[in-house]
């Protein structure tokens, strides 16, 4: 097939081509493209083209940017640069001290923002060699199994409209708001809590709260049992994503990516069963597994991974025990506001937490957790002084960004935006 | 010590155990610390490098004191576990401030490409043999590494375009 551009100067067609707009006239350039048929010829196979999605593509979940090389429609190689929203938090981290931290980390992975407060929080916990009460240890769990229903939920929601499935985006809002608007009525805020803090958690769980909790389970397994029926058995759907971007469980591991993109490949890996902390050895849930690796398996990990959240979170409302809901420390925690106006020594605590914080003796720690899109780790080094000398957050997209590249290869380029999406990066995580 | 710093520390008297916390981690030369992690992929099942990132000591008030181990100015620090041990090991470089250049482990393992690319961007420490030594999070021709103690937060000021516009009239 040959393209051919003819500039044809036929008067009638120009006039043809004038617009009148609110600007008045315009004229339009003139431009007949002729098309004859044939077959594709032989050396086409030589070109490649680099094209370039992004930074503002709304398939990209935010701000990531991707330059592909192409071969027709076939994608030879990729790259995402990444990059357009950092803010420097860590910078920002080594400013603030470890009271203050929290609100900084958790602006990092918007979308599950108790995990990076658990994982601050623990790390700081470390260094510190205190341990909170069970019952913070409960919530803690209990509110982060909150936190992973609801960002499944958002990437049920994204996933379904990237791959066309659009009124799943309403079906996957609906459900996930009815948890945020419960985080919400726990911590006092939608996302960016600053719920879970050092010594264990802002305020005891509200009166009613076991009430709300199991209402919010039972919304949101019938909205799964929904998007079940909705997309799993579609044969749309699975024609799109079945056998799209596929990814081996030695690839997976040797680019360091966790969470349900390992797990999609068949290998069984989560940290809160593998290495249990908070209370997850205490509670009963299974890790999902599926065998083929591809954007429907990470799909459908994602869609049950949500039940199993549930299950733990019955399980926290069953088992959640008394008692305390931070650690009585007076050089961590906050003393009660009804003691600062009887005790001297009260004020004079409550006064020197929150301007100069408290002291962390020097050491380096890394703690990890696993956050809905996979490890998330936090390592701190501290220098004797209120603020860590260095704080860094190994963000899990970050690292499964690479893994992108081997999904991509040697398949259409369309597919591209179905892999990104199963991905499911959260950008401020990977930019901080 | 668990069964990963067991077999390195028989196998490199030189590198310094530390309990950490309850953490493993050794502190390894510059020179060694790539034949380390071969070690440890080919012999002791490692299998991931979970995080690569580094550590600016110039403004320490306080530094733990380590026996054998030189205080110099960067730490290097790169996290790696065993999925059939279940174990984590930690590894720490440290890195003189006039030699900022170390080898690079992104072909050992892939995974930490993106990783040393960040740390290279964030504090100019230079590793060798890397396929695509470039910054990552700041742009291409930024001059400074921003995570270093020396290059302060808001070094360059922010201009509004409204204060152009005032500075224009006078």
């Amino acid at each position: 097939m040959s393209l051919e551009i003819e500039n044809d100067n036929d008067e009638l067609i120009n006039e043809r081509l004038i617009s009148q707009t609110d600007e008045g006239e315009q004229k339009l350039a003139h431009r007949e493209i002729i098309m004859t048929g044939g077959l594709w010829p032989e050396d086409v196979t030589d070109e490649t083209m680099v094209v370039n999605m992004g930074p503002q593509h709304p398939s990209t979940h935010g701000v990531l940017r991707l330059m592909a090389e192409l071969n027709g429609e076939i994608v030879l190689d990729a790259k995402p640069i990444i990059g357009y929203l950092h803010t420097g938090m860590e910078k920002t981290g080594e400013e603030l001290t470890y009271v203050q931290g929290c609100t900084n980390v958790t602006r990092m992975d918007y979308a599950s923002p108790l995990s990076n407060e658990l994982v601050f929080s623990l790390a700081v916990e470390n260094l510190l060699g205190i341990e909170v009460p069970t019952r913070a240890t409960w919530a803690r769990m209990m509110l982060v199994e909150l936190n992973r229903i609801s960002s499944h939920l958002l990437f049920q929601a994204t996933n379904g409209m990237d791959i066309g499935a659009v009124s799943m985006m309403i079906y996957g809002w609906r459900e996930r708001e009815e948890v945020l608007r419960l985080l919400e009525k726990i911590t006092g805020l939608r996302m960016n809590h600053n719920f879970i803090r050092v010594g264990g958690i802002a305020a005891d769980l509200h009166d009613g709260w076991k009430k709300d909790v199991l209402e919010i389970c039972d919304i949101v397994e019938k909205g799964v049992i929904q998007y079940n029926n909705l997309l799993t058995d579609n044969p749309i759907f699975k024609e799109r994503m079945i056998g799209v971007g596929v990814i081996s469980s030695d690839q997976a591991i040797a680019l360091s990516a966790t969470g349900p993109i390992l797990r999609s490949t068949g290998y069984a890996w989560d940290l809160r069963k593998e290495q249990p902390y908070l209370a997850y050895d205490q509670v009963d849930f299974d890790v999902i597994t599926t065998p083929n690796g591809d954007v429907f398996d990470r799909y459908r990990i994602r869609l049950y991974e949500i039940l199993e959240s549930i299950k733990i979170v019955r399980q926290c409302v069953e088992q959640m025990p008394k008692g305390d809901y931070r650690v009585q420390d007076k050089k961590v925690t906050p003393p009660p506001r009804s003691r600062i106006d009887e005790s001297m020594e009260a004020l004079i605590h409550h006064f020197k937490l929150f301007t100069e914080g408290f002291k962390v003796p020097a050491g380096e720690t890394y703690v990890a957790v696993e956050s809905p899109r996979g490890e998330i780790g936090c390592y701190l080094v501290a220098d004797g002084e209120s603020k860590p000398l260095r704080m860094h957050v190994r963000g899990p997209s970050f690292y499964n960004l690479q893994s992108m590249v081997p999904m991509m290869k040697n398949r259409y380029f369309a597919d591209a935006v179905a892999v990104i999406s199963s991905v499911d990066p959260i950008m401020g995580e990977v930019d901080r | 010590m668990n069964s990963l710093a067991n077999n390195l520390s028989e196998q490199f008297s030189e590198a310094t155990y530390v309990d950490s916390h309850g953490q493993d981690v050794f502190y390894v030369t510059k020179e060694s610390y790539k034949s380390i992690v071969q070690f440890l992929k080919d012999k002791c099942d490692v299998n991931m490098c979970i995080d690569v990132t580094a550590a600016d000591f110039l403004t320490a008030n306080q530094r733990e004191q380590i026996s054998g181990v030189e205080q110099t100015r960067f730490h290097l620090v790169s996290n790696f576990i065993s999925h059939k041990r279940n174990e984590r090991i930690r590894l720490i470089v440290p890195i003189d401030e006039h030699d900022t250049t170390v080898d690079t482990i992104s072909d050992i393992f892939p995974g930490a490409n993106f990783a040393e690319r960040e740390v290279y961007d964030m504090f100019g420490i230079v590793f060798t043999g890397h396929n695509d030594m470039t910054r990552i999070l700041m742009p291409d021709e930024w001059e400074g590494f921003p995570l270093r103690k020396d290059d302060p937060a808001a070094r360059i000021p922010v201009n509004f375009s409204d204060d152009i516009a005032r500075a224009g009239e006078k």
